[in-house]
């Protein structure tokens, strides 16, 4: 459960937070949308700890994560928009760092890797693979130390139909695990297709939080990204 | 194993592959190589090599630190997303890039040193103090680096940046002392020049070297003055005190804006 109340951000001048609350209740898909420069990415980074939000407060499973120490980040995956690892080392190498450096002793899920079929890329240089592999390899990582709260950033940018399909697949078969997943994405097929919730930002506020439906009926749009339009335009206007 | 050392032997693992250090390693080796086959390996060789590492390990440290700091931003706040302290990260990340460094400059000096035999006696510790004074640098830049690269978001100012640190303690500091030297020649300026020597860590560097070999050649005006009131045990202790502090401070103020920094 992820409780998000009154985050404001300011970067010198700019406000890019302006107010943005939503809820994230356990075991659903909150999809943000909001247009370029809306503070998806903010409110992301704010509730990675990577960002500390200027007021406000985020919880999770009722307990402020802000000023607190880093433990609570051990049951979050994240995928990162843009996948750039250090240049020389294989994937093998990177998930062992990655598994070292959470301590994790467990088993890893694999599953991805193996929907993927991306085990003979495993040893290889991670600097030599395209882009979109390795943006299949970033999926992995965030996949692999069983998270109980998964946040995506943009996960299919670069991924072809099939990877794209099987991420998505793997994404909701997590749901039904009881997941909670926050995924941040300019595709509104994509998200109508993994999301229960939806959160509508545009300039740093939160315009609407709220089941699918319930914005399809609100805006009497057939679909979400005409909802979403039509939201925006109601707003410019 | 703590997780600095994680971070830091992953880091070591990536660096060592990249041609970079590669490049780097092997140019102090074949310096150290042709200097040791056309001079020998007396006091000389040492002047020349000192010559080199003075120049060559700021800008290399420099360049290559904050070029790596930029290109391993999303990884960096990859990392940041784990279950890890900041300062812990901090303290690998910076580790994990000055080690690689440091070794890469050892080895290329201390190879084709061994591979001779070892030097002359009489001259081996002024190439050890040459080694670690290098090392020094390499530990004093990287900070600095890490520095540059967290304060300026746009990666050709930081570069930009880091030229100008390097054209400025390599290359102009000394120069910029004589034309006050001039200036003020009629002023009893002895102490002053004596702070402005701490003010740069590779004049300081310059200096220690002078003082373990003894020779004028390499000597700016700032090292003369120095050499003047610091001559006997006390001066290279002091020097090498103040190297250590040029690392210290630098690599604080780092891992605050570290600790501080949105990304």
């Amino acid at each position: 459960m992820i409780e998000i109340s009154k985050l404001t951000k300011r970067f010198g001048d700019h406000e890019v937070l302006r107010g943005v609350d939503l809820t994230v209740a356990r075991g659903r898909v909150m999809g943000i949308v909001g247009p370029n420069g809306a503070g998806k990415t903010t409110v992301i980074k704010t509730l990675l700890g990577l960002c500390q939000p200027t007021s406000g407060d985020i919880r999770l499973d009722g307990r402020s994560i802000l000023g607190t120490e880093s433990s609570y980040r051990a049951h979050i995956g994240y995928m990162p928009q843009i996948a750039r690892f250090p240049e020389n080392l294989t994937a093998s190498e990177l998930f062992e760092m990655v598994r070292d450096l959470r301590g994790t002793k467990g088993v890893l899920d694999a599953s991805l890797l193996r929907g993927f079929a991306l085990e003979s890329q495993l040893d290889k240089p991670l600097r030599v693979l395209s882009g979109g592999t390795r943006q299949k390899v970033n999926a992995c990582l965030a996949l692999l130390f069983q998270p109980s709260l998964l946040v995506l950033d943009e996960p299919t940018a670069g991924l072809d139909p099939l990877s794209s399909a099987i991420l998505k697949d793997r994404i909701l078969s997590l749901r039904a695990e009881g997941v909670t997943v926050m995924v941040a994405s300019h595709i509104m097929s994509e998200l109508e297709e993994l999301c229960d919730d939806v959160a509508f930002l545009l300039d740093g506020v939160t315009r609407f939080a709220g089941p699918i439906d319930q914005l399809t009926s609100i805006t009497r749009q057939a679909n979400l990204e005409r909802a979403i339009a039509a939201l925006m335009i109601r707003e410019v206007a | 194993m703590s997780v600095v050392t994680k971070i830091v032997r992953a880091q070591t693992r990536d660096a060592m592959r990249s041609r970079w250090l590669i490049g780097y390693t092997a140019f102090f080796f074949l310096l150290t190589e042709g200097v040791i086959r056309f001079s020998g390996d007396g006091p000389k060789a040492v002047l020349t090599l000192a010559s080199a590492t003075l120049i060559v390990v700021p800008l290399v440290t420099l360049v290559l630190s904050t070029i790596h700091v930029y290109n391993a931003r999303e990884f960096t706040e990859l990392l940041l997303a784990q279950p890890i302290r900041r300062s812990s990260l901090f303290k690998g990340l910076y580790l994990g890039l000055a080690l690689p460094l440091v070794s890469g400059l050892v080895a290329g000096i201390g190879l084709p040193v061994l591979l001779h035999g070892g030097g002359d006696p009489a001259n081996r510790g002024a190439m050890i103090t040459l080694v670690a004074t290098g090392a020094a640098l390499t530990f004093i830049f990287t900070a600095i680096s890490f520095s540059i690269a967290l304060f300026a978001e746009d990666r050709l100012r930081g570069l930009g940046i880091a030229l100008g640190i390097w054209l400025l303690v390599g290359l102009l500091y000394d120069g910029l002392v004589l034309v006050a030297v001039a200036l003020f020649s009629d002023y009893p300026i002895e102490r002053p020049l004596l702070a402005l020597t701490f003010a740069n860590p590779v004049d300081l560097a310059r200096v220690l070297l002078l003082l373990k070999l003894d020779i004028a050649a390499l000597m700016g005006y700032t090292g003369a003055v120095f050499q003047r009131v610091f001559s006997g045990p006390l001066g290279p202790t002091f020097a090498a005190g103040m190297l250590g502090l040029w690392i210290a401070v630098p690599l604080a103020v780092g891992a605050r804006q570290f600790r501080r920094k949105d990304f």
